[in-house]
């Protein structure tokens, strides 16, 4: 187990090298970053200064190594637009985005995971079939869409719900539910399909035949190797939402990571750009080595691969 | 004479599959004494492993079964609900199945296996649940049970994982165990030993067995009787000694002539093989199950029910319109021939 760890480990930061550097070279992307900070009516003596007090007459690798060690100790850079130390702004801004997600994601497993669990038992009965639609509907719906339905009905001819904003915890439902209704569908199926297969193996004779109940069959010996899938597409799509929640968070104006993204890609402010695809995708590459630990506890063949 | 452990009258049964019902098994009746085994042959689908499960009560949901009698040591099986079965399965019947490979859940390690058998079904600690699994794996074979306990399935071997199933049946004790293939998807060496442990276990604990197969030669060594079974029917019961030394029914003829006899069978001789494939269950079968494969069919085979029938000896019996001299002398010819 503990090889096994290291190993995914070893791969993680791997991972996450490259993406550091593929991160780091965003800033060359769009050309010479001085030329682009200094603006339409810079002399060349204006951008020299710039390059120089931004360190950009360096050599490439240099300016690299200086960027991910800086990084690796919290500090990204000043802020182009908010004249601000990055970090402080991310870290202000993502435990907001961490919660959305945890509650989008939360969301999404307890509704499906069961609904799955019921369809496999129950293939083709009606619960399965209205989890069926639900899919279907979840699948071909805008995000965009559902949100803005469920503001309407919950938000302004119910009033039930808070419409913006991040004051109290009743703020957070509805753009979890958003959210995470989007990752539903997926969950859903795979854990009936994963279900459907396990409840007809021959294990699950076997625990039959031990004159086991037919709760225990279900949770101890089907759902656990059924659930194999489902923890990896979960760990996935979490890290999906922390990015993606663009789109929810504009619409409901929570401050978070996705709303600072896109604001600063308006901006044009590279190094906190830089620096929230560098959280965000750290985050996923943790989340992915999550997931395999969490394979690995359930499943005891993957221990050793 | 002792009361059986389990009696069986008239067991059915039926499969709903698309085109309608298939009759997978049709009133067939038997009785296994304490400590006695019980060899049921037949090849692929007549029907076997779902005689076995259907007294397990595991078949699947398209499946109906219904008996005259179904009595597991004084126990009516018949009435019992879900819940009162799974009472006595791991219990008082225990089952061991054909794929050693698939049949352990591998997520869990063996001895968490085990011991959930025992704790199921008695009140005991997980020590003495422990304790009990230990000495069953050392009876099975496996050397250094206690740390064997901690690992899984897939660590190891086809014939150490039929083993370990063996010693999951034992668990309880039980008065009857329903072996299905047990030894099939073994490697010939293991098939056995295997075959051996299963024998000096029902002695040594006095359960009786309940062996099905489609191997003659597991039958010819460990069988007291035996049923052999075709297109969802017994077509011949009787002791081992009988059904070997005088095989009545044309079926049984025909699949003692397909094993090689060392010493006797030559070289480059052709194996004997039965022609034609196994008629379709579904919906009723008039007369003979077997006349369309049988050499010595004749008009009387293909209309009305045949009755199992009494061969010279009392405790013989086959289900043929031939007479029992007409079978002796088929025979004598077939071995001829």
């Amino acid at each position: 187990m503990l090889s096994f760890a290291i190993k995914r480990l070893g791969v993680a930061i791997l991972v996450a090298l490259t993406v550091s550097v593929i991160t780091f070279s965003m800033i060359y992307l769009s050309g010479d970053p001085a030329m682009a900070l200094a603006g339409e009516a810079a002399t060349a003596d204006d951008i020299a200064n710039i390059r120089e007090f931004y360190g950009y007459d360096r050599p490439i690798l240099v300016q690299y190594l200086d960027w991910l060690f800086r990084a690796l100790q919290g500090d990204f850079g000043q802020s182009h637009y908010l004249k601000t130390d990055v970090a402080s702004v991310i870290f202000e801004r993502l435990p907001t985005t961490m919660l959305l997600g945890a509650c989008a994601i939360s969301f999404a497993l307890i509704l499906s995971i069961p609904l799955g669990v019921i369809s496999a038992i129950r293939p083709n009965s009606l619960i399965d079939r209205i989890s069926l639609t639900i899919a279907v509907v979840g699948q071909a719906m805008p995000s965009f869409w559902f949100a803005l339905t469920l503001m309407l009905w919950f938000g302004i001819n119910w009033r039930l719900l808070p419409i913006t904003g991040t004051s109290s915890w009743l703020n957070f439902i509805m753009p979890s539910i958003a959210l995470g209704y989007y990752v539903t569908p997926g969950v859903m199926r795979l854990t009936r399909a994963g279900m459907l297969e396990v409840l007809a193996s021959d294990y699950i004779r076997t625990a039959r035949a031990k004159g086991l109940r037919p709760l225990r069959v279900l949770f101890k010996h089907a759902l656990r190797n059924a659930i194999l899938p489902v923890v990896s597409l979960a760990a996935v799509q979490f890290g999906f939402m922390l990015g993606g929640s663009i789109v929810i968070e504009t619409i409901f104006a929570i401050n978070g990571l996705g709303f600072l993204a896109w604001e600063s890609i308006q901006r044009a402010d590279l190094p906190m750009m830089q620096a929230i695809v560098l959280v965000l995708s750290v985050f996923y590459i943790l989340l992915t080595f999550l997931a395999d630990m969490i394979n690995a506890f359930l499943d005891p063949r993957i221990r050793v691969t | 004479m002792a009361r059986p452990i389990l009696e069986v009258e008239n067991l059915c049964v039926d499969i709903n599959v698309p085109s309608g019902v298939l009759r997978a098994v049709q009133n067939i009746s038997f009785s296994v004494a304490r400590g006695e085994t019980l060899c049921i042959v037949g090849e692929s689908g007549c029907g076997k492993s779902i005689t076995a499960l259907s007294l397990m009560n595991l078949l699947p949901g398209t499946a109906h079964r219904s008996a005259g009698k179904l009595v597991l040591d004084g126990q009516d099986l018949g009435n019992l609900r879900e819940r009162e079965m799974s009472d006595l399965r791991g219990n008082a019947m225990a089952m061991i199945f054909q794929e050693p490979m698939t049949s352990l859940n591998p997520a869990y390690s063996i001895g968490n296996q085990l011991e959930e058998a025992m704790r199921r079904h008695r009140n005991v600690s997980a020590a003495e649940a422990r304790d009990r699994a230990v000495f069953l794996l050392e009876k099975v074979g496996i050397t250094g049970a206690r740390s064997r306990l901690g690992q899984y399935p897939h660590q190891l071997s086809g014939g150490l994982r039929q083993r370990v199933m063996i010693a999951m049946s034992l668990m309880c004790e039980p008065a009857l165990i329903l072996a299905d293939e047990p030894t099939t998807a073994l490697d010939v060496t293991i098939q056995a030993q295997i075959l051996h442990l299963l024998a000096e276990l029902r002695d040594e604990f006095e359960t009786s067995l309940i062996l099905i197969t489609h191997d003659l030669g597991v039958v010819a060594r460990v069988a007291d009787r035996v049923a052999v079974m075709y297109a969802g029917e017994f077509v011949e019961t009787g002791t081992a000694e009988q059904v070997f030394n005088a095989p009545s029914h044309p079926y049984t003829q025909g699949l003692l002539r397909c094993i090689p006899i060392p010493g006797k069978t030559k070289r480059g001789t052709h194996l004997g093989a039965i022609a034609g494939i196994v008629p379709n269950l579904v919906g009723r079968l008039e007369g003979c199950h077997f006349a369309s494969r049988c050499p010595h069919v004749h008009g009387a085979c293909r209309s009305g029910e045949l009755a199992l029938r009494p061969a010279f000896e009392k405790s013989h019996h086959y289900r043929c319109v031939l007479s029992p001299k007409d079978c002796a002398d088929n025979l004598k010819a077939g071995v001829a021939a």
